[in-house]
Order: C-alpha cells, then sequence, then structure tokens
C-alpha cells in the first residue's frame, strides 16, 4: 500500500517538477529561444485543459450513470475544432489582431469597447466558473482520500477540508508566479503553457495506462470487453435522444465561451497556423481520452460494485494491486485538476482586473495616469488578489456546498452557464448589425434564465430557491417552476435550462439588436471584427489631438516597464523618421500604443487610459465623421463652383458673340457712310463743276448751255433718286413703312412694271418672254410696292444682261398657297462667290453700265418682300441670272 | 477606372483550394449528422440498442472525422497563407466608389 507519507512526497516532487519546467521555459522565453515552446503540439496540449479532473475522473462515473453519453462532452469539441475554418481561425485572427486578453474583452472590444459588457461577461464568468474550480478542489481531496493514511483508515471531513485549502493555496501560489510574473503585451505565459502541456501527457499516459491494463490486463483484450460491455448493466442504458443532441451543443458553446478555454484558445495562441494541426490534433486527444472510459466503467462495476464510480480510474488499480498504476493515475488526475485551476485562474484574474478593478481604480484617480502612481504595480496587485479570490470563492464554495454532489451534474450546471455568451460572441463575429444594447440584454436574461432554471435549483432545498418553489412555482404559478417554464416539464433538467436560456437569450440579442441603434465605435468594430479575414487592419480610433508623447511615455512605463515602452517608443520614432525617443503622436502611433496597452490592461481601459492623456476619453470617431461630413461638403461646393463656371464660360461666350456683332455692325455702318458719302458726292460734283462753267465769263453756245443744263438736272435726279431710295429702305428697315392692301392681279401688276420700264430701255431693247395666262392670278398684296420690286428686278435684267439679243423669261407658278415668280435672263449670270451679297446696300458688281441706281435696289426689294411675307432670292443654275419672288397668296392679310 | 473583368474561370490551383476551403466547412456539418445518427436507432422490435456497437460507431466516425480533418489542414497549410477571401467584396466596392464621383458631377451640372 501506498502510505500516505509516500502520496505527499510524490505530490510534492511532481510540483516541484512542475514549477521547474515553467521556471525553465520562463527562462527560456525570456532569452528568446522560444523555438518549441511555442509549437503546434504545445498549443494543442494546452487546449487539453478542456478535460479537467471532471473528465478525467468523472467521464467513467458519468459512463456508468448514462452509458455512451459520457462521449457528447467530447464531440462537441472536437466537431468546433474539426470546422476550425468557420470559427476558430476567425477567432484567433480577430484575438491576434486586437489584442484580445480575455473573452469578456473580446465583448467589450466588439461592442464598441463597452466596459458595461465586460463586467456583465467577467461577473458571468466568475459564477460559472467558481463551482467549477470548487470541482476540482473536491475531486483532488477525494483523490487523496482513496489512499488510507498511515493514521487513520478513513480520513474525516476535517481532513478533506484542510487538503483542498492546501491544494488551493498551493495553485494560488502556483498561480500568481507563473500567472503575473510579467506584464506581457502580448498576455502569454511560456511558463503556464509549458508546464499545461506536461500535466497534459501525464493526464493522457496515466489514462491510457489504466485504458490497457483494463482492457490488456483484467479483459482479454478488445473482443472480451465488447463481451462484457454487452453484459453489464450499461449495455441497458438507451440513448435519450434531447440530452444526446443538447449535451453536444451544450458541449461546443462551452468549449468556445469558457474563460480558461478562451485563454488558450485564442489568447496564449503564437501562431495561427498552429490552429491548422490543433484541427484534428485535438479531437484526436479527446479521441484517445474518451476511448478507454467505457471498458474502464465495465471493469470497475464488476471488480468494485457500489464503489464511488467517479474514482473507478484510481480504484481500480488500487484495487488490482496495481499501486504503480494507481500512483500514476493520481498523478493524472491532479494534473487535470491543477492545470485547469491554474489557467481558469489566470484568465478569471485578468478579467476581474481589466474590466472591474482597472476601471474603478481608473475613476478614482481624476488626475489621470499620469499624475497617480505605478500603473503597472497596480495591475499586477489586482491580477494577484483576483487569482486569490477566485480560489478562495472556490474554495468556499466547495466548503460550504458540501462536496458530495456528482462532479458531473456541476460540470454541466458551469457549462450552461458560460455557454450564455455565445450568441453575443458568434453574433458579434458574423453579424455587423449586432448591437452593444443587444449583447447586454441577450446576455443578463440568458443568465437570468439559468440562474433560475439550473443553477439555483442545483443547491436543492435551499433559502434562495425553497423546494415548494421547485415543486409548485413562486407563489403558485406553476408557469412560472423553475424546470418547468411554461409548463414545460416533459425535459430533463439540463435541456430545459438549456433550450430556454439559448431561446431567450439569442431572442433578445436579435430583438434588441434590429431595434437599437449602435454607436460609432461599436460600427466601426463590428466591421473590423466581421470583416476581419478580409482586411486585418485595426480600428482608426485617434485623431491628431493634444497628447504629448512624454506623457504617454510616462504612462507607458508604468504599464509596460521601462525597458519595452522605451523601446516602443523608440521604434515608433524610427518609423517616423525621428531620432530619440518621442515620436509624434500621430493617430496611427496613438492607435498602436492603445492596441498594446490593450494587451496588458484590456482594451477598454487602455482606450480609457490613453483619452485620458490625449484629452478626451470621447473617441474621436465623432469627429472622423465629422470630417468626412465637411470633405462631402467640400465636394458639394466644388460642384456648385464647377457649375458657376461653366455658366460663366458660356455668359463670356455669349458676351464676345455679341461683340463680333457690335464689331460687325461697326465695320458695316462705317462701310454704309462712305458708301452713302461717295454715292452722294460723284452727282454732286459734276453738278458743281458744270454750273462752274455755266457761271463762267465769256461766249458760250445756246447748244452747250442746254447741254450742261440737262446733265445739271439729270444729276439733280439721279440725287434725288438716291436719296429717294435712302429714304426708302431706311423707312422699310425700321418697320415704319405703312402697306397698302388690297386685291389685285399678278398679271396686271406684272404689266404695270413692264410699263414702267420701257421708257428707261437701254440701247439694246430687252425682249420679255412671258406666259399670260399663268399669270392670272388674285392675290391679296400691295400692288404697288410689288410692282416695286418687279420693276427693279426688270431693270436690273435690261441693264446688266450681257447677251446680245438680251432676253428675260417671266415664269410663274404655284406652289400650294405660295406663287413664284421667277425672272431668268439670258445672260452671263452672277459668279457664285458674288450672289451672297447681291442683297447687300450698294453692292454692285460692274460699273459698267452705269444707269443710275445706287446699287440700292436689290436690298430694297429684299425689304418689301419681307415685308409682304415673301422673299426675293438669287436662283442658281438656270443658264443667267434668275431671281425668284415668292409670296404668299391670301393670307398675308390675315396675318397683318 | 478600367479595371480588368474578373475571369469567368479560376486557374486550376486556387479552384482547387476554394474547394478545399469548401470541404473544411463542410466536414464539421457531416460530423454533426454522423453524430446524431445514434438517435434513429432506438429500440427496434425485438432488440434495444447495443452500447457496445454505439461505442464502436461513434469512434469509428470520430477517427473518421480526426483523418479527414488532419488532411484538410495538411493540404490547406501547403497551399498558402489565406488570399482570395476578400477579392470580391473589395471589387464591388472599388466600382461603387468609382461609380459615385461621375454621377455627382452630372447631378451638379
Amino acid at each position: 500500500m501506498i502510505g500516505f507519507n509516500i502520496l505527499v512526497l510524490v505530490c510534492l516532487s511532481y510540483v516541484a517538477l512542475l514549477f521547474v519546467v515553467a521556471f525553465a521555459a520562463e527562462k527560456r522565453a525570456e532569452r528568446g529561444e522560444v523555438g518549441w515552446l511555442r509549437s503546434p503540439v504545445v498549443y494543442t496540449l494546452s487546449l487539453s485543459i478542456y478535460a479537467t479532473a471532471w473528465t478525467f475522473y468523472g467521464a467513467v462515473g458519468y459512463a456508468v450513470r448514462s452509458g455512451l453519453e459520457f462521449v457528447t462532452i467530447y464531440l462537441g469539441p472536437s466537431l468546433v475544432m474539426i470546422g476550425w475554418w468557420w470559427l476558430v481561425r476567425k477567432l484567433v485572427r480577430i484575438g491576434r489582431s486586437q489584442r484580445i486578453t480575455s473573452i469578456a474583452d473580446l465583448i467589450s472590444s466588439r461592442y464598441g469597447k463597452s466596459n458595461l459588457l465586460g463586467v456583465i461577461v467577467t461577473v458571468l464568468a466568475v459564477i460559472g466558473t467558481t463551482p467549477y474550480i470548487a470541482l476540482q478542489l473536491q475531486s483532488v481531496t477525494l483523490s487523496f482520500s482513496v489512499f488510507p493514511s498511515d493514521a487513520s483508515a478513513v480520513w474525516n471531513v476535517q481532513d478533506l477540508d484542510d487538503t483542498a485549502l492546501y491544494v488551493a493555496i498551493g495553485l494560488a501560489f502556483f498561480t500568481i508566479l507563473f500567472g503575473t510574473r510579467n506584464l506581457d503585451a502580448n498576455e502569454r505565459h511560456h511558463g503556464v503553457v509549458t508546464a499545461i502541456a506536461l500535466e497534459a501527457v501525464v493526464k493522457l499516459v496515466a489514462l491510457l495506462a489504466v485504458g490497457v491494463f483494463v482492457v490488456w490486463g483484467v479483459a482479454s483484450g478488445p473482443a472480451d470487453i465488447v463481451a462484457r460491455i454487452e453484459a453489464s448493466p450499461i449495455s441497458d442504458l438507451t440513448f435519450a435522444g434531447g440530452r444526446w443532441a443538447t449535451l453536444i451543443f451544450l458541449s461546443a458553446a462551452a468549449f468556445l465561451c469558457l474563460p480558461r478555454m478562451f485563454q488558450v484558445m485564442v489568447v496564449e495562441n503564437a501562431d495561427e497556423r498552429h490552429v491548422a494541426v490543433a484541427s484534428w490534433a485535438f479531437p484526436l486527444y479527446l479521441f484517445l481520452i474518451s476511448l478507454f472510459v467505457i471498458p474502464i466503467a465495465v471493469v470497475g462495476l464488476k471488480v468494485l460494485p457500489g464503489a464511488n464510480p467517479d474514482l473507478y480510474v484510481l480504484t481500480v488499480p488500487l484495487a488490482l494491486g496495481q499501486n504503480g498504476l494507481a500512483m500514476l493515475s493520481f498523478l493524472g488526475g491532479f494534473s487535470s485538476a491543477t492545470s485547469m485551476v491554474i489557467v481558469a485562474a489566470i484568465a478569471l484574474s485578468t478579467m476581474v482586473s481589466n474590466h472591474i478593478v482597472m476601471p474603478i481604480w481608473l475613476s478614482t484617480r481624476s488626475g489621470g495616469a499620469t499624475v497617480s502612481g505605478d500603473v503597472r504595480k497596480v495591475v499586477l496587485l489586482s491580477r494577484r488578489l483576483s487569482i486569490a479570490a477566485v480560489l478562495a470563492l472556490g474554495y468556499l464554495y466547495f466548503y460550504f456546498s458540501g462536496g458530495g454532489e456528482a462532479l458531473a451534474a456541476i460540470g454541466l450546471i458551469s457549462f450552461t452557464g458560460v455557454a450564455q455568451v455565445l450568441p453575443a460572441m458568434l453574433g458579434g463575429l458574423f453579424w455587423r448589425g449586432a448591437t452593444r444594447n443587444g449583447a447586454a440584454f441577450g446576455l443578463v436574461l440568458g443568465f437570468a434564465v439559468w440562474a433560475y432554471t439550473l443553477f439555483l435549483p442545483s443547491f436543492g432545498d435551499s433559502f434562495i430557491l425553497p423546494a415548494s418553489v421547485l415543486a409548485e412555482g413562486p407563489w403558485g404559478i406553476s408557469w412560472l417552476r423553475p424546470q418547468a417554464l411554461f409548463g414545460v416539464a416533459s425535459l430533463d433538467p439540463v435541456v430545459h435550462a438549456v433550450f430556454w436560456s439559448m431561446l431567450i437569450n439569442t431572442g433578445a440579442f436579435f430583438a434588441v439588436s434590429l431595434l437599437s441603434f449602435p454607436q460609432p465605435l461599436e460600427r466601426l468594430q463590428g466591421a473590423q471584427f466581421v470583416n476581419v479575414l478580409e482586411h486585418s487592419r485595426n480600428a482608426p480610433g485617434w485623431a491628431q489631438g493634444a497628447a504629448e508623447a512624454e506623457d504617454l511615455l510616462i504612462m507607458s512605463q508604468r504599464i509596460l516597464g521601462a525597458g519595452e515602452a522605451q523601446a516602443l517608443f523608440q521604434g515608433q520614432a524610427r518609423a517616423q523618421g525621428k531620432a530619440g525617443y518621442l515620436p509624434d503622436t500621430t493617430p496611427e502611433f496613438v492607435e498602436t500604443l492603445e492596441r498594446e496597452l490593450a494587451g496588458s490592461v484590456g482594451a477598454a481601459t487602455a482606450h480609457a487610459m490613453v483619452g485620458q492623456i490625449t484629452g478626451g476619453a470621447a473617441v474621436s470617431v465623432e469627429d472622423l465623421m465629422a470630417v468626412a461630413d465637411e470633405t462631402a461638403q467640400m465636394m458639394e461646393y466644388s460642384s456648385q463652383l464647377e457649375a458657376k463656371s461653366a455658366e460663366l464660360g458660356r455668359t463670356a461666350r455669349q458676351l464676345r458673340d455679341a461683340n463680333d456683332k457690335l464689331t460687325a455692325l461697326s465695320i458695316q455702318k462705317d462701310a454704309f457712310l462712305s458708301q452713302i458719302s461717295h454715292e452722294l458726292r460723284t452727282p454732286m460734283t459734276s453738278i458743281r463743276a458744270f454750273s462752274e462753267i455755266l457761271m463762267a465769263d465769256g461766249p458760250m453756245s445756246e447748244a452747250d448751255q442746254a447741254r450742261f443744263s440737262t446733265i445739271i438736272h439729270d444729276e439733280a435726279i439721279r440725287l434725288t433718286r438716291l436719296l429717294d431710295d435712302l429714304l426708302d429702305l431706311s423707312v422699310l428697315e425700321n418697320g415704319q413703312v405703312s402697306l397698302n392692301w388690297q386685291d389685285a392681279n399678278l398679271a396686271d401688276v406684272l404689266e404695270r412694271a413692264m410699263a414702267a420700264t420701257t421708257s428707261m430701255q437701254g440701247k439694246t431693247p430687252l425682249k420679255i418672254r412671258r406666259e399670260v395666262a399663268r399669270e392670272r392670278l388674285d392675290l391679296v398684296t400691295d400692288p404697288d410696292r410689288l410692282a416695286q420690286v418687279f420693276i427693279n428686278l426688270i431693270a436690273n435684267a435690261g441693264k446688266y444682261c450681257d447677251a446680245e439679243k438680251p432676253e428675260l423669261r417671266i415664269a410663274v407658278a404655284r406652289r400650294g398657297n405660295t406663287v413664284v415668280i421667277d425672272f431668268i435672263d439670258n445672260g452671263a449670270g452672277i459668279p457664285k462667290a458674288s450672289q451672297s451679297v447681291i442683297f447687300e446696300k450698294f453692292s454692285r458688281l460692274t460699273d459698267q453700265s452705269r444707269a443710275g441706281g445706287a446699287g440700292l435696289g436689290l436690298a430694297i426689294s429684299r425689304e418689301i418682300m419681307a415685308k409682304l411675307g415673301g422673299s426675293v432670292s438669287y436662283l442658281p443654275g438656270q443658264g443667267g441670272a434668275a431671281f425668284r419672288v415668292s409670296l404668299p397668296r391670301g393670307q398675308a392679310r390675315a396675318a397683318e | 477606372m478600367s479595371r480588368p473583368p474578373a475571369p469567368v474561370f479560376l486557374e486550376r490551383r486556387s479552384y482547387r483550394r476554394r474547394r478545399l476551403m469548401d470541404a473544411a466547412r463542410l466536414l464539421p456539418v457531416v460530423g454533426a449528422l454522423l453524430f446524431l445518427v445514434p438517435l434513429l436507432w432506438g429500440p427496434g422490435p425485438g432488440e434495444s440498442a447495443s452500447t457496445a456497437e454505439g461505442m464502436i460507431y461513434i469512434f469509428a466516425v470520430w477517427a473518421g472525422l480526426i483523418v479527414l480533418a488532419a488532411v484538410l489542414a495538411r493540404r490547406l497549410a501547403d497551399t498558402g497563407a489565406d488570399t482570395g477571401a476578400g477579392n470580391g467584396a473589395g471589387t464591388g466596392a472599388g466600382n461603387g466608389a468609382n461609380k459615385t464621383l461621375p454621377e455627382r458631377r452630372e447631378r451638379a451640372e
């Protein structure tokens, strides 16, 4: 038999070994030789703290009570790890990029660095984990009690309590020593993780050894074991469907939400690639742990019927005289318990210190982190006190609960409690619409339902929840019975609690999230979390403020330690291209610093501390939004400017056009004036010359006198005609002319025009060809003015037609309501270049037969035709000069 | 803003990698379904569900999942770091951002 002293000796030696390993690992890490300390194997082994003493001892007991159901507790986590691509990968990436220190920090960080959520999750975790720690203490003391001591065959209760107390104190000591050695920016504990990895190996080897002994030592191989299972009472147990599925879900949820699991899986993770290895290696570990549970249970039932099945792993080898194996098994159980307690205590103390102690401490120091004492010491002290407090709580729970319950029951209660974090966590990771209020409502309601339906009833008949309430519901309302809410009485209590708490939790989370509106920082963090795999950048949180680099350095030194803080600042300064220790407080720098600090004191606290120094804890996301608004306004303004300048351009163009027109008009006016004076001057010159001759003394013949006075007379007439024309044109152009509208016949008008022109025939008579029959058209027009146009056209033909036998053809045609009269002669016509100018004033193409006229005829004709509602234009391509007069037949009068 | 249009078909290697990711996502679902199969056994007529058979079934599925997960994890690690996940979203956002400016201008005029 193993004596008590030997047991204590072995136990202390084992603990000493752990200390040495942890210490060596710390030393190695300090030298920077991380190497295998951070290998996928160590990562996977550290995950094995999932398998606690509850697994080591409890699984066999569970199998005895419920058969194969025990395996659900390991199937859930296996599925989570096998499905790492969905979730764990994202979780680890977020944990690394946001410097998450705990699950409370994750939730707080995701929902806008809300400290409220941090506190809620912390409280939940402490309440959920304390019974679990008590469970570990209980299993260690029970395992001690199995070995009969030297003094007395049976341990009394006092001894058990003492053992638990010693174990608790020893664990607190170890945890404080290695868990709070340094306030690492990465919150990684090389010593602890290495020690845990060693313990993971010990417990696996121990359980496998017992299993192998049972299968090949007691039974005669696998076939025999199968036969024994079939023959044992375990075989009669049937699957409870609801529990089977619920427990797989619950264990998967707890695996993600347990503070200690989050600590080793996310916080202590050194390399994302380790997750890939753990995705199959950790299920393999659980597989091996579970493999021999049922054989051990079956053999235990056979060998030790009636003994506590929770201790078969230990008692079976002992009963069969395998003391060495029993000792190994004891160490395995001890390892399971201690490793869980250590990591849980570290995780909880981080949460308590970051989300409860530090905010309170900071708020009592109104002066801010710079003025007060050494923050670093405060953080470490609060961590240490938290560890001690957590273990004290566990011990007290153990002490007062009496340690009599079946281990598995506490485990499931604890699992259900921490699983309440799941909706807020998954929602925060995959749904950008999840808000802080939604998470808070979900957590609080789910937690309340859990406490009411599972946690409080677990105490049995107590003063908090008397038996009457359990049986009949509060105030006799049966619908509110804790284990049969809303009349759902058919479910197993655990399934019932999981169902209602998760339903109400998730429902409240979604409903409130949908109804509430997130803060800017929440939305920013939400986007960062949900899209972390697309772009691993950090939240821009700080606009350039009044933060003094020196103040920040002083504060950082107190949190990170002088050397590390200086190195960080120097590195940042160098990155900015500056020498010395003080970089510019750019937003990037402040952000980096905040992240570094968050690694030590949590995101919310770091944010608050940096906020105190950078002036105003109000996050500048609002500023960013304002900047964005400003930018939008500027863009708006510039587009307005653009529009205005386009308008100005158009106006300038119009002005330029107007100016060009005015200039052209001015040139025209000058040309007109010079033309006029020229036209007036020529006849005046001849009149003056001949009148001077007449006035001269001296003999002059009668004939000469008559000739000279005829010339003067002709020139005077020509002058008068010119003035008449000018006056006429001026009247027509100013629109002051009054037309004498009446019924007329086109033939008559043409007749009149021809009669008028015969008198001014030149030397060669112009032959005019008409189609009189077509000319019989009734018109409403001013016949005098129309005749004037015709006279002008016929006279022009007479004057300018250069054919040997000049001939004018007058063709009349009707185009709908328009009468077209063409005057076509057989001369050379008008060259193309001149066609556009012939209707201008004073335009005369040739000066050859100066039969009077100042070149105003066509200009006047055009004006008249415009007044009559028609037009006169040059008609090219007719073999000679051709003018077309078109005028409306009758409606012109109505239009007047 | 002419961005070359994304090819309709992926290169063979990235195609393989996408399917590997799909497989990695599918595996836990398959596992969960297989683990739930014992619920359907129930006590049949004349015989009850056997714990030994159930244990062998569960552990066989479990082992199969572990082997598959190991193969997938190895393959995924070999094909390199995460890439391509954000491509689709990035392109979409870029197009959207580029589109807004001309629209604004048009409205202003």
